[in-house]
């Protein structure tokens, strides 16, 4: 159901258009997709007004938005900013910061890789200094932010100065609109998928959860994120391969489909088996954030890596069976291309999550 | 008639089990009355050793055999096969005369379908059996036959036809492997183990009722073997899984055991080992090289998926749902893991990965890995066969087009016999 919501909702035209707009999305489509299926409050508890559904059901919704190649702020509103707040924020913070978003009335973001590019908590410079009447103030900037430039809410994270590592690491909330916040739009290669640079000069925020606390949940946010993001990419290899195999069976050249020939049979054999494996990678890391199994923080980086790895090899193979087309602007692929490739490097490429689970393994 | 239940099929069970089973008769003479209860194949008729039940019940009565140690009846290795494609296929004749000393234990079976000259094209057997006094003669050759040498029954494609189409030429006979006709000789491997025979058939005989369905009518029945064999070779590792419990039968169960397994020893070896290459990369110090650790990574990642995948599509099994695509992609994702594991045992072996036997590391496993390694992507189905499979049965792909099938066999061109 939610396949063919998508499919009527989100066709390449729309996303062609959507793509070419500055913020990428649209308020109106937004606020329908959420009336309608309730899809941004999916696994908000129902206390906080979400449809108190774990991370396998946001997985699937993800796998299906990954197919639609989706161009709305979810990823940054319900995987990025609802988790942080789930994870970090005090019961009373709850209740004020999530509903809304479950209803799909704000749209909210994680501001926390900066220029260095670093995927982790230790990466964070930016500083938050103690401020009036128990607020904080924001100075550093913040980059590769999704959706930041449109983002009603910015959940940023930042450490108390002079401290390093894990250490002094706080999340604080400001309003994408605050004093002393200056945002821009990054020219990001995929296009369906806004990046933002955000310079902080003394913005007021307030603090999320613990002064000084926020590691941990950082850490699990950004693991949870990178399982959810396993799903979205099973979804996009899949539209992929069966895109390809559609073409290749189409497709007539020497007096028969090309599909016929045994070098692209082997091919889509090969892709069918890349995808399927992905695809069971990002289930079993769906299932054990759902169950908060003690495994996730490898099983996440395994299909991080393994899902970053079959997305674009499937691209790459899809482009190579659509021949000349394959590689024009017209042909639809790119746009899934150009999806692969920027999720592969999106919180941490493949080498880097090898070696993370092979951490998380104690080896 | 009422519904079998499952309660009132374990309490049945159960209660002939603690009446009978005992740990000190021979293991014959138990099989023999777990087979004449039924109990023994629970799905299988009444009239043929079974108890007529719905094939679900069988994983409730193995958990009662379970429960109280019991041996089950014999089936591992080709007598499976045997089994249920007589079964199938066979007349009362057939049933009466294999089915229970397959059961029993008493006759070991060999499978004869492979030859030189046809391997992933089964169907182009050139053995040929021709009808001489009311009597089947054999001439020819078959190969990869496993446990041929100590086999007592044969199941044999062979042609009896060559003027019709390869597939509606073959006939499919029970053999037998105890008469001068029948030789055998061992075929060595690369890796120095002998696990298969190739068998030569000089006017080896077969009375006129061993022909197993009509004939021209082999392929047919070749197929049911093979849909068994297939089936059950998620199971093989099973096999090695003699209990460990004091007693007669136990000792006459390891026995059996350990001659079939006796092939398939180096098996592991040649499924790449994953799970030395932690304890290895840890004894040598390559796992402190990052290059490694990315290899050994992405060896995990592969073999962890290829298990999950296995697993989703047991689920899928388990739930009744059609097979998806994730039940082919198994043979394939296993040649994947052991080329991978391979790479990753040299890449930590270093200099050693030169030497074998007591030289070598782990008195020769390592080795062993990498010189069985090449025939995991060729035996059972070649990786190629398998993406063939792939891309016309589940991705609905155009078939090869074929220039054997239109023809009588004898014009088809084939293999020059050296």
């Amino acid at each position: 159901m939610l396949r063919r919501f998508l499919q009527e909702k989100s066709p390449p035209a729309v996303v062609r258009r959507l793509m070419e707009t500055d913020a990428g999305w649209e308020r109106d489509a937004w606020i329908e997709l959420n009336q309608q299926l309730g899809l941004t409050g999916v696994h908000i508890p129902e206390e906080y007004g979400g449809q108190g559904f774990g991370f396998v059901e946001l997985g699937i919704v993800l796998e299906e938005m990954g197919r639609a190649l989706l161009c709305a702020p979810y990823f940054s509103t319900t995987v990025l900013a609802a988790t942080a707040i789930m994870n970090t924020g005090t019961r009373a913070q709850q209740e004020v910061l999530l509903p809304p978003i479950a209803l799909g009335e704000v749209v909210a973001t994680l501001a926390f890789t900066e220029p260095n590019g670093r995927w982790d908590a230790s990466g964070i410079e930016m500083n938050a200094t103690p401020g009036d009447a128990g607020k904080f103030r924001l100075d550093g900037i913040k980059s590769f932010v999704l959706d930041g430039h449109t983002a009603d809410l910015i959940v940023v994270a930042a450490r108390a100065p002079g401290s390093s590592g894990e250490d002094g690491l706080s999340l604080f909330t400001t309003p994408g609109g605050a004093a002393g916040l200056t945002r821009r739009a990054l020219k990001a290669l995929d296009p369906t998928r806004k990046l933002a640079r955000l310079e902080f000069n003394g913005v007021e925020a307030e603090l999320l959860g613990e002064l000084g606390g926020a590691a941990g949940p950082l850490t699990k946010t950004l693991t949870q994120a990178a399982a959810c993001l396993a799903s979205e990419m099973v979804g996009g290899a899949e539209r992929l391969r069966v895109s390809a195999l559609d073409y290749a069976n189409l497709r007539m050249q020497f007096g028969r489909p090309i599909a016929s020939f045994q070098s692209m049979k082997h091919k889509q054999a090969d892709m069918l088996v890349d995808v399927e494996l992905a695809k069971s990678a990002a289930y079993a890391a769906a299932s054990a954030a759902a169950e908060d199994d003690p495994e996730l923080p490898a099983i996440a980086s395994l299909a991080k890596a393994c899902a970053s790895e079959a997305y674009l090899q499937t691209a790459i193979n899809t482009i190579q069976i659509h021949g000349g087309i394959g590689f024009t602007w017209d042909n639809d692929t790119h746009l899934w291309f150009k999806r692969a490739k920027s999720s592969e490097v999106f919180l941490g490429d493949p080498a880097w999550h090898r070696e993370r689970m092979l951490q998380a393994w104690g080896v | 008639m009422t519904e079998p239940n499952e309660a009132a099929v374990r309490a049945e069970a159960r209660a002939w089990l603690e009446a009978n089973w005992n740990a000190e008769l021979g293991l014959a003479e138990w099989r023999g009355r777990l087979i004449d209860s039924g109990w023994g194949m629970p799905s299988w008729p009444k009239e043929w050793h079974g108890k007529g039940l719905p094939p679900a019940f069988d994983a409730v009565v193995a958990e009662e055999m379970r429960r109280v140690g019991a041996v089950g009846v014999a089936r591992s290795g080709v007598r499976g096969l045997a089994a249920a494609t007589l079964l199938e296929h066979g007349g009362d004749f057939h049933k009466a005369k294999f089915l229970r000393r397959i059961l029993t234990g008493e006759d070991n079976w060999c499978q004869l379908f492979s030859e030189p000259g046809s391997g992933s094209d089964l169907a182009g057997a050139l053995t040929r059996a021709e009808l001489k006094d009311g009597r089947w003669v054999f001439n020819g050759q078959k190969v990869w036959t496993t446990s041929a040498h100590h086999a007592d029954w044969g199941l044999l494609l062979a042609r009896t036809d060559s003027n019709v189409p390869k597939h509606q030429g073959l006939s499919y006979f029970v053999l037998d492997m105890r008469q001068a006709g029948v030789e055998v000789h061992q075929l060595r491997q690369m890796n120095g183990h002998a696990s298969f025979n190739q068998v030569f058939f000089t006017d080896a005989e077969a009375p006129a009722e061993h022909l197993v369905g009509e004939v021209g009518g082999g392929w047919a029945v070749a197929t049911t073997t093979l849909m068994h064999e297939r089936r059950g070779a998620d199971g093989m590792r099973l096999w090695g899984a003699a209990s460990e419990r004091k007693g007669r039968i136990y000792d006459e169960e390891r026995a059996e055991i350990a001659t079939v397994n006796e092939p398939y020893k180096w098996y592991p070896q040649r499924a790449g080992r994953v799970d030395l290459v932690l304890e290895r990369a840890k004894a040598t110090g390559a796992i402190a090289d990052p290059v490694v650790r990315q290899e050994i990574a992405k060896l995990l990642t592969l073999s962890k998926t290829a298990e999950w995948t296995a697993r989703r599509a047991r689920a899928a099994q388990a739930q009744g749902r059609p097979p998806g695509p994730e039940g082919s992609l198994g043979k394939l994702a296993a040649s994947h893991v052991a080329r991978a594991a391979a790479r990753v045992h040299t890449a930590i072996t270093g200099a050693d990965a030169m030497l074998t036997g007591e030289d070598g590391p782990l008195d020769g496993v390592i080795a062993e890995i990498l010189v069985s390694v090449p025939a995991v992507s060729i035996a059972g189905g070649t990786d190629e066969i398998q993406r063939n499979i792939i891309a016309e049965r589940v991705l609905r792909m155009p078939k090869e087009p074929r220039s054997d099938d239109d023809r009588p066999f004898r014009d088809v061109p084939k293999n020059r016999l050296v």
